[in-house]
């Protein structure tokens, strides 16, 4: 097991407020090699969750295993096996050149020359880092600065990588690139995965398996297919005519696929042009709260 | 500096040079101390603006990453005026040299510059708890500080029960200087304590870490 929590609880003290939970008596097993992407509203505890897991929050009630150790008492062994990118954090150093930046992570974790320069090739290779190696890090674009993130959290090769939003922000290309190499490492080192994200496209990209947590409860544990079926979230097929209309033709994926749609729809009319929506994921959250009330 | 003494001839029973030499040993071991640990001072900022997430993922130890982020060695410059002061005063002084006495010197600096270390370490630990914690801690920090250069005899009561015992200031220069010369020291601080500073310098250190442990345990970590 790689990831365990048994009714792991987290409150803040506010003042002249009652306490929040942010995370509710959480009970979580992730296996190694899944990759699960852990969604939720604003708020749902989704970073709080990862700072218990990587041994920054202590918790308040509850036990939290990560990579079968103890996040505060072992935090420095788990810190080896875990790369963890914060979407709203750097961790790399604002003034530095980009490839300084990975020398010095290379050094605290202990890296050897040769391991070290063996992976920093095939990480500047796989996320494209070479044009602006030599950038301090306050120059880059936001893409660019994110797939720096990434190759500086998995620099270490570690087990588990965590990432808080690593999409934030990032135009469509941008977010397409970052998910095809997740997906590329994953199948290079058969690396566990733990995402959130606001962004469907993530979860379609790269995970297998979706939790959903509600004000600090998971109120989902399974397949995304399962999710949309729970919650009857649908595919709209949005097909333009030739007479110059639009038509949305909403249609369940789990019984009929797109193309039988579509050659109904051309059965009828001459299509000129067509894209297909996915269920969003705001709206497959919504309709979990709202049947779980 | 001169004329702070200028008027009075002695200070808590001390002459100037004596004085000068507590000043020396105070200010030396103190820079040194700042000079490793002062860069815990920006401990608040990286606590307000959230940065704090990242050193915890390292595997190193969080103190450790904190004070090696930032090593000044230009902060050992402020060292000169007690480096000066002391060499000076260590000539002036009438002074019994044996290897007891050069001993004592040496174990001093090593013990007074770690003392003074586990007061940053712990004013750090402080900030995770206080808001604005800074201003609260630098009261202990800097006035520990300059109540270190000042013969403890002169000090009032509370000052006496907080730099006497709790961060013990007293026995970093001013008993240290009165075992070197020989002199008996009052009644509450007999001289013979400048051969435990080990000791004051161990209890210092358990107090320090136990705050910061203490703080690294209750942070709230940085939003997001
Ligand atoms: N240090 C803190 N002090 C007080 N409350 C906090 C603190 N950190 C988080 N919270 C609260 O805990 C709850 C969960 O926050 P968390 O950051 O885990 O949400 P999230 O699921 O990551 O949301 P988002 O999608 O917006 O990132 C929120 O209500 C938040 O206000
Ligand atoms: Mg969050």
């Amino acid at each position: 097991m790689i990831i365990e929590t048994d009714q792991l609880t987290r409150e803040f003290k506010r003042r002249g407020k009652p306490k929040l939970v942010a995370v509710d008596h959480l009970d979580i097993r992730v296996e190694p090699g899944e990759t699960v992407g852990y969604i939720g509203a604003n708020g749902a505890g989704k970073s709080t969750t990862i700072k218990m897991l990587t041994g920054i929050l202590v918790p308040t009630s509850g036990s939290v295993r990560t990579c079968g150790l103890d996040p505060l008492k072992q935090r420095r062994e788990l810190a080896r096996r875990v790369g963890v990118v914060f979407g709203q954090r750097s961790q790399l150093w604002w003034d530095l050149p980009t490839a300084e930046s990975f020398t010095i992570l290379g050094a605290i974790h202990h890296l050897g020359r040769t391991e070290l320069t063996a992976r920093r090739d095939e990480l500047v290779e796989q996320l494209e880092l070479g044009e602006f190696l030599s950038t301090p890090v306050r120059q880059l674009s936001l893409g660019q600065r994110m797939r720096a993130e990434v190759a500086a959290a998995l620099l270490h090769s570690p087990q588990l990588i965590i990432l808080d939003e690593p999409t934030i922000g990032l135009d469509v290309l941008s977010k397409q690139r970052l998910r095809d190499f997740l997906v590329a490492e994953r199948r290079r080192h058969g690396t566990t995965l733990l995402l959130t994200t606001h962004d469907m496209g993530d979860i379609e990209r790269l995970c297998e398996r979706v939790l959903v947590v509600d004000h600090g409860r998971l109120a989902y544990d399974g397949s995304l297919a399962g999710l949309s079926r729970t919650v009857g979230a649908q595919r709209v097929l949005v097909v333009d005519l030739a007479d110059g209309t639009r038509q949305r033709i909403p249609f369940d994926a789990e019984k009929v696929t797109a193309a039988t749609v579509l050659a109904q729809a051309s059965e009828r009319a001459e299509v000129r042009d067509l894209s297909i929506e996915e269920p969003d994921i705001e709206d497959v959250v919504r309709r979990i709260y709202s049947a779980a009330r | 500096m001169w004329l702070v003494f200028h008027n009075v001839k002695a200070l808590g029973g001390l002459t100037f040079t004596q004085v000068l030499l507590v000043f020396g040993i105070a200010d030396v071991c103190f820079s040194l101390a700042d000079m490793f640990f002062g860069h815990l001072d920006s401990l608040p900022t990286y606590l307000r603006q959230g940065t704090l997430d990242v050193f915890y993922l390292r595997p190193q130890p969080l103190l450790l990453q904190l004070i090696t982020s930032d090593i000044s060695l230009r902060r050992l410059s402020r060292a000169s005026v007690g480096l000066a002061s002391m060499v000076i005063a260590l000539w002036l002084n009438d002074i019994h040299w044996s290897a007891a006495t050069v001993g004592l010197l040496a174990m001093t600096m090593i013990c007074s510059t770690a003392i003074y270390c586990a007061v940053y370490v712990w004013a750090a630990g402080a900030q995770f708890f206080l808001v604005n914690g800074a201003e609260f801690t630098n009261a202990f920090v800097y006035g520990g500080r300059y109540a270190a250069t000042q013969p403890a005899s002169v000090w009032n009561k509370p000052l006496k029960v907080v730099f006497g015992f709790i961060f013990p200031m007293a026995i970093t220069a001013y008993v240290p200087t009165l075992a070197l010369l020989g002199l008996p020291g009052p009644s509450w601080l007999p001289a013979w304590l400048a051969w435990t500073t080990p000791l004051f310098a161990a209890w210092s250190w358990i107090f320090g870490l136990a705050f910061w442990r203490f703080g690294v345990r209750h942070y709230q970590g940085g939003g997001g």
